[in-house]
């Protein structure tokens, strides 16, 4: 048992040190840790500098243009970016398709496709869940007919992640209905920008609109967008959810907002002392803190097994539950620190270089949009309750 | 025992709701939060008219209600519509205080109050956080009367309020509860406002004070307001977790009819068992709410410890309850519970909110064993 890093992840640590002190632009930075908005050009300018480093492909083997890092490697790049306040990776090419192409793609979808991902070419979305298919992803109904050289396809999806800056987007769709619904499902790439695609915002309470319904209506589609086989689509889908749930305990998410509470929890006054001294609080706040520090080693162990080689199983599910429990306790923590000003919502504030003034401290209304906006995190990725099924059906066999 | 509502106050209720379901839709508040104003003038023009603001003052003051069941039933169904009108900062909070310490001398206002006049209640500040006894701005007697400086925070509905009562210190140091008084001060000129939207509906405004006001404009003993005004925060506190149960009865319906109607793996989802159970708790935690706002109401008009000790009793249920609430009814619902359009998402919102006014479930706890202590 060794809990230390080797002398090699050491210094593959300093190094991701190095180059975030001298490459992270000090505006994004700021951006980030102070709750502002982020637009498509600094996802795009973030993508572009880890591009240039070779660094974007963080999970793709080299001989696609990744890193070729191991998990321990894409651990200590993903805690150190996000303890830096560096935009977060927008994972719908990187971490959700490219993986599924190297897998499953054509040697042609990969040679077009994968080099524009990184290049920044193109900006995916994802087309999983429709109104009636949410914790039940097999029960999609948008339906893709073959007619000679396309599809048409017919359909709706819905909380799609920054498809308002996407110009393609991978679907999951029917292509039968033979069978048990998981059979015939079919992986489709769309160009966004092809006729009958629509996309319409949806707002959600902490008043952005980051996701949104993409409808299609008769959109032709050429049949060379097929990946892999027609009707084989929900095994690609079960392999892109595995890449989906890397990552998902959100060790460093964790940390980073642990460590803004305690800064809040400094500057707010409560009984004329500071709130971080006041033992109700503070209780609530090293809960939390104890909490993390053991599943961030949970989430070390499932690691380490990776490294070994070992295929993650339902561990990840586990990962999920608690990770999003624990960000979600510290968005809930950091709300309550803010006090009365949580209240007021003057979202203006929030643009970079807006002349609008917050009321009250700058990281009041961020604390709870925070709070609300990732209310996300234990229903989306498989929500928290298919989670439960899959470790009482997979570890307990009950 | 008899935990039945009087006649009357069962026609208030029956009044209300009914009124409330009528003219109230989500569209309806939608309009009213994006709106100058902040409110609506009609439903708050309804109000007056079906006597809904008389009924939060005693009849010795013009009104026909005042009791703590009074202001639990009004705000009960405030909350079940989601509605956010200045009710309790001008029914309760500035109009209470200036029927308790005005005297004859402000019975017209008190009656004007009741006829739909809004006055604002400017009392916190920017440094106060759930202190009510933390009052910096100053007011000092001159030749004119009475010159007042300060900066007034989280001033509800302060731009549609023709007048404010506003706390001023004329002795004692900041967090003293000597020293404080009570004005009414106008709206206008000395009275600067920076006035921005709630997340959960209405407006509020940061109150920057810099006026004069005449020698009258002095609201009861001077130096002497604290415990009226405590009197009044309990009042408007149990408005508050009434306000609240309110709240989670109509997100506990939505909710309900939900798991009812929401197909998921070929069935209702309310049919898997992990999610009846949560359900369940919810609603036990609800009718311990209930419980906890008919305990305030019962004792808002007890003597002070009593009062007090049920002040931070329910205000700390309430707030562990509805954080409960918000958080299981989101996740119930999925992603549709955490969008704008759906009835739910202003619900959740608002009842968040609760929790940021008059203290949180932390202040309250750490008051409640204070005041159990003394």
């Amino acid at each position: 048992m060794d809990l230390t890093y080797t002398d090699e992840q050491k210094a593959f640590r300093d190094e991701v040190r190095a180059f975030l002190d001298d490459k992270l632009p000090k505006r994004q930075r700021d951006k980030v840790a102070g709750g502002k908005r982020l637009t498509k050009a600094d996802y795009e300018e973030w993508h572009a500098i880890l591009n240039e480093r070779g660094w974007l492909g963080v999970t793709w083997p080299a001989e696609f243009g990744g890193t070729g890092w191991d998990a321990v490697q894409r651990h200590i790049f993903e805690e150190e970016t996000t303890r830096a306040h560096a935009p977060r990776i927008v994972p719908f090419g990187l971490n959700m398709l490219g993986p599924v192409l190297m897998k499953f793609g054509s040697k042609a979808q990969q040679d077009h496709y994968l080099p524009r991902i990184l290049n920044g070419d193109d900006w995916w979305c994802q087309g999983y869940s429709e109104p009636g298919a949410g914790s039940d992803l097999a029960s999609v109904k948008t339906t893709a007919v073959r007619e000679g050289d396309h599809y048409i396809v017919n359909g709706q999806k819905t909380w799609t992640t920054l498809g308002q800056y996407a110009d393609k987007i991978f679907c999951l769709v029917r292509t039968s209905k033979e069978g048990k619904p998981q059979q015939g499902i079919s992986f489709l790439l769309i160009d966004m920008d092809s006729p009958g695609v629509e996309v319409r915002p949806i707002v959600l309470i902490d008043g952005e609109a980051e996701v949104n319904e993409v409808w299609l209506s008769d959109v032709k589609v050429p049949v060379e967008n097929l990946v892999g086989e027609e009707n084989k689509g929900w095994t690609y889908a079960k392999y892109l959810l595995t890449h989906e749930r890397t990552n998902i305990a959100g060790v460093g998410f964790a940390q980073a907002g642990l460590e803004n509470l305690k800064r809040i929890a400094g500057l707010e006054k409560a009984g004329g002392r500071p709130l971080i001294e006041n033992p109700f609080f503070a209780a609530k706040m090293a809960q939390v803190e104890i909490d993390l520090m053991a599943m961030a080693t949970t989430n070390l162990r499932t690691i380490a097994a990776a490294a070994a080689g070992q295929a993650p199983g339902a561990e990840s599910s586990m990962l999920k539950i608690k990770g999003t429990v624990i960000r979600q306790e510290i968005n809930a923590l950091t709300r309550q620190a803010v006090g009365p000003f949580a209240m007021p919502f003057v979202s203006e504030a929030l643009d970079e270089g807006s002349n609008v003034e917050p009321v009250g401290p700058d990281y009041a209304l961020p604390a709870t949009q925070a709070y609300f906006n990732n209310r996300k995190l234990s229903i989306y990725g498989g929500s928290n309750e298919v989670q439960r099924q899959i470790i009482s059906k997979t570890i307990l066999e009950l | 025992m008899n935990f039945q509502l009087t006649e009357e106050r069962q026609m208030l209720q029956d009044s209300l709701r009914r009124y409330l379901a009528d003219s109230v839709s989500p569209e309806m508040l939608a309009q009213a939060t994006t709106s100058a104003a902040g409110h609506s003038e009609t439903l708050w023009k309804g109000l007056a008219e079906m006597g809904v603001i008389g009924a939060l003052f005693p009849e010795d003051k013009g009104g026909f209600g005042g009791a703590g069941f009074d202001l639990s039933v009004v705000f009960e169904e405030v909350g079940r519509a989601g509605v956010f009108e200045p009710l309790a900062e001008t029914g309760i909070l500035a109009g209470g205080l200036l029927a308790e310490l005005g005297g004859e001398a402000q019975a017209d206002r008190v009656e004007a109050i009741i006829g739909g006049a809004i006055i604002g209640f400017a009392h916190s500040e920017p440094g106060a956080r759930y202190d009510l006894e933390h009052v910096e701005t100053k007011a000092k007697k001159d030749s004119d009367g009475w010159r007042i400086t300060g900066r007034k925070s989280l001033v509800t509905h302060a731009g549609v309020a023709e007048a404010f009562l506003v706390t001023a210190r004329t002795g004692g140091e900041t967090t003293e509860t000597d020293g404080i008084s009570a004005f009414l001060v106008p709206a206008g000129e000395g009275v600067d406002i920076r006035d921005y939207p709630l997340n959960g509906g209405g407006r509020a405004a940061e109150v920057t004070l810099d006026v004069t006001v005449p020698a009258d404009a002095l609201i009861g003993p001077e130096g002497g307001a604290y415990a009226a005004i405590e009197r009044a925060a309990a009042r408007a506190t149990c408005a508050l977790c009434a306000e609240a149960l309110g709240l989670m009865e109509t997100i506990r319906g939505l909710t309900v009819d939900y798991l009812k109607n929401r197909k998921q793996f070929g069935q209702p989802i309310g049919k898997f068992q992990a999610l009846q159970h949560r359900m369940a708790d919810m609603l036990v935690e609800i009718e311990q709410a209930r419980s906890a706002v008919i305990n305030l109401a019962g004792h808002v008009d007890a003597d002070r410890t009593t009062r007090e000790r049920h002040v931070s009793a329910t205000k700390n249920l309430i707030g562990r309850a509805g954080r409960l609430v918000v958080e299981e009814s989101i996740q119930m619902h999925g992603g549709i519970g955490m969008t704008e359009e759906y009835a739910l998402g202003h619900l959740v919102k608002r009842l968040t909110m609760v929790d940021h006014r008059f203290g949180d479930a932390d202040h309250h706890l750490e008051r409640f064993i204070r005041l159990s202590a003394a």
